[in-house]
């Protein structure tokens, strides 16, 4: 086993427009990063279905209104509309609510925009229950789950600004569907200085003896919180941020595997097809070792703040130690 | 392969119409599956649209200033692949392998598989979409070529037409041209029982769309329609195309039965009789 790498959690630390150290919603990198590509890639052209506002795309639409599309409430002609403007050279970023994104145009999708292989981005934001008081409609805790499904899409689920921004700026470079889910709420500064994202590529905190959580999202904070409680406890913890769930990076989960007997995935999602899924997929084919998933359990969200929601829901550091302490 | 020879000459594309039924059938006889109905109804616009109206290069399928062409109506690709390949996008004799294992010749189009075929289409009521997205970003490019899309009218019970017909209103898209294939039929039965489709013009006037109303069979009425719609500017237009399903074949004509049954041999054999009798 390789040793620890430098501590990792930075915060407080400025540093412009790539959110390094800063605590925010992806959603506002996402803003602003999209602002700055458009600067510099007349290719990008956003669509957007009347929640520009919440989803940041406003920022982009401001600036560069000919390249802006507002498509009104219609997120299924939004999606092959963007289909469209790909197949004439642009790059699109389609962008509204994880649930609707995911689920009211599922169907585009998977037909107009996968099945062609077309060079969309959907970037989707308000996912998990941390959209909080709005509740379960607009909850998406499947939409992993329903991504993930379909041949050619690629699957990015960021866990801070600094890395959202980095993501943005990856997709654009890349040929092909993806799918992008960020959150409402703010979100604390997790990926240290010098990291680099790049699609397919976990990012290796520290790999534990004991057990290795695998997160991405919200969680790869709480995972990084409970590896320090377990370590007050005297267990060796690793944490794994996947922010990637397809194709998933399986190098890092056999390294993970190889280390420890139990693995822990947690994310903001339903633990049906999401994150949890996919890695009990791989492990139990290659490296059979001991699972547990935390994450919504085959439930819908509902009204109430981000943090009764995710205590409620079983979604916090506490979770993740009592998890690891009853399975080790 | 030989560049297309195109012409807007009308005994020139009635007999290119009839060749064009001649290879659906013979298609999809060999295949022994696929939509014969809808494919022989937009025979004729398709025809007009390839061998007339639209700005390609079969030797060049990507070239950036082409017209495009979406069949939003995705089960008539054995008309597409007609169309296609007789006008030198690949060779004819790859139509024998309509609908066979690998062939790219899908049930539906797929457009990783053939040149030509711009986008993969098949489940109903996204072409219209696609088609005012390639439109769109025509326009921010100031590129002159203009997009066309084949609907059908069972199609257009999809909600997500009329979303696309409020896009392309909205936008401003007069670089795109529809064509609805009215032929009365959907799967189940006629479109009146199965789901009330009219007043199909109304429809698309309220939606701020210009409307063309032909009889989708006769080829002046086609290509003077798609010179016209052309020249409007400032808004989309569609071409509301009164067809028959099945033309040009007495015994498919107006069956419903027709939609997704390909000819016997027997049959095969009596409709390239008539389509070679039907000659001017």
């Amino acid at each position: 086993m390789g040793s620890r790498p430098e501590e990792s959690v930075v915060k407080g630390k400025e540093s412009g427009v790539d959110f390094f150290g800063q605590a925010v919603a992806t959603r506002d990198a996402y803003g602003a990063a999209l602002l700055d590509l458009g600067t510099r890639n007349e290719c990008v052209v956003v669509l957007d279905a009347d929640l520009s506002g919440s989803t940041k795309t406003a920022k982009f639409a401001k600036a560069f209104p000919e390249r802006f599309f507002n498509m009104g409430i219609a997120e299924q002609d939004m999606m092959a509309t963007a289909g469209g403007l790909s197949l004439v050279g642009k790059i699109p970023f389609a962008s509204t609510f994880a649930v609707f994104a995911s689920g009211r145009a599922w169907d585009q999708i998977r037909q107009t925009i996968c099945y062609s292989n077309l060079n969309v981005k959907i970037v989707a934001t308000h996912a998990g229950i941390t959209v909080g008081e709005d509740g379960a409609s607009h909850q998406a805790l499947e939409d992993m789950a329903l991504m993930r499904a379909i041949p050619h899409m690629t699957v990015i689920t960021p866990c801070d600004g600094f890395e959202t921004k980095q993501v943005i700026d990856a997709i654009a470079e890349y040929d092909g569907p993806v799918y992008v889910r960020l959150g409402r709420a703010k979100v604390p500064s997790v990926m240290p200085a010098g990291y680099r994202f790049q699609i397919g590529k976990a990012y290796k905190f520290h790999i534990g003896r004991d057990a290795n959580i695998i997160a991405n999202g919200i969680m790869v904070s709480e995972a990084l919180k409970a590896k320090e409680m377990l370590l007050q406890k005297g267990m060796d913890v690793g944490v794994i941020n996947m922010p990637t769930i397809k194709p998933l990076d399986t190098e890092a989960l056999l390294e993970a595997a190889s280390n420890s007997k139990l693995i822990v995935t947690a994310e903001e999602h339903s633990i049906v097809g999401g994150l949890g899924s996919a890695v009990a997929e791989f492990l139990s084919e290659n490296h059979p070792v001991s699972i547990k998933r935390i994450g919504t359990k085959d439930t819908f969200g509902g009204s109430g703040k981000p943090e009764e929601l995710l205590k409620i829901h079983g979604l916090t550091a506490e979770e993740i130690v009592k998890t690891v302490m009853t399975n080790v | 392969m030989a560049a297309v020879t195109q012409s807007r000459d009308i005994y020139f594309l009635k007999e290119q119409a009839r060749a064009v039924r001649v290879e659906i059938l013979r298609m999809l006889a060999q295949a022994g599956s696929g939509h014969t109905g809808g494919s022989l109804s937009s025979a004729d616009i398709a025809t007009a649209l390839y061998f007339y109206k639209m700005r390609h290069r079969p030797d060049d399928p990507k070239w950036p200033e082409r017209d495009r062409f979406v069949l939003s109506k995705g089960h008539a690709a054995p008309l597409l692949y007609t169309v296609l390949a007789l006008t030198g996008y690949f060779d004819k004799s790859l139509l024998n392998t309509l609908r066979k294992i690998r062939s790219p010749l899908q049930g539906h189009p797929s457009s990783k598989m053939l040149p030509g075929i711009e986008v993969s289409t098949g489940s109903l009521g996204q072409g219209l979409s696609i088609a005012n997205g390639m439109a769109l970003g025509l326009k921010l490019d100031r590129n002159p070529a203009r997009v066309y899309c084949l609907l059908g009218d069972g199609e257009t019970q999809e909600g997500q037409v009329w979303e696309a017909a409020m896009t392309a209103s909205h936008y401003f898209l007069d670089n795109l041209c529809a064509i609805v294939d009215l032929n009365e039929l959907q799967i189940d039965g006629r479109c009146s029982d199965v789901m009330k489709i009219e007043p199909v013009p109304d429809k698309w006037k309220a939606f701020g769309w210009h409307i063309f109303e032909i009889d989708g069979h006769d080829m002046e009425q086609i290509v003077d329609a798609l010179d016209e719609a052309e020249k409007i500017k400032g808004k989309p237009s569609v071409i509301l195309a009164r067809t028959i399903k099945g033309k040009g074949v007495s015994f498919f004509e107006g069956k419903v039965e027709y939609h997704g049954i390909v000819p016997t041999k027997e049959e095969l054999e009596l409709a390239l009789k008539e389509l070679a009798g039907n000659g001017e």
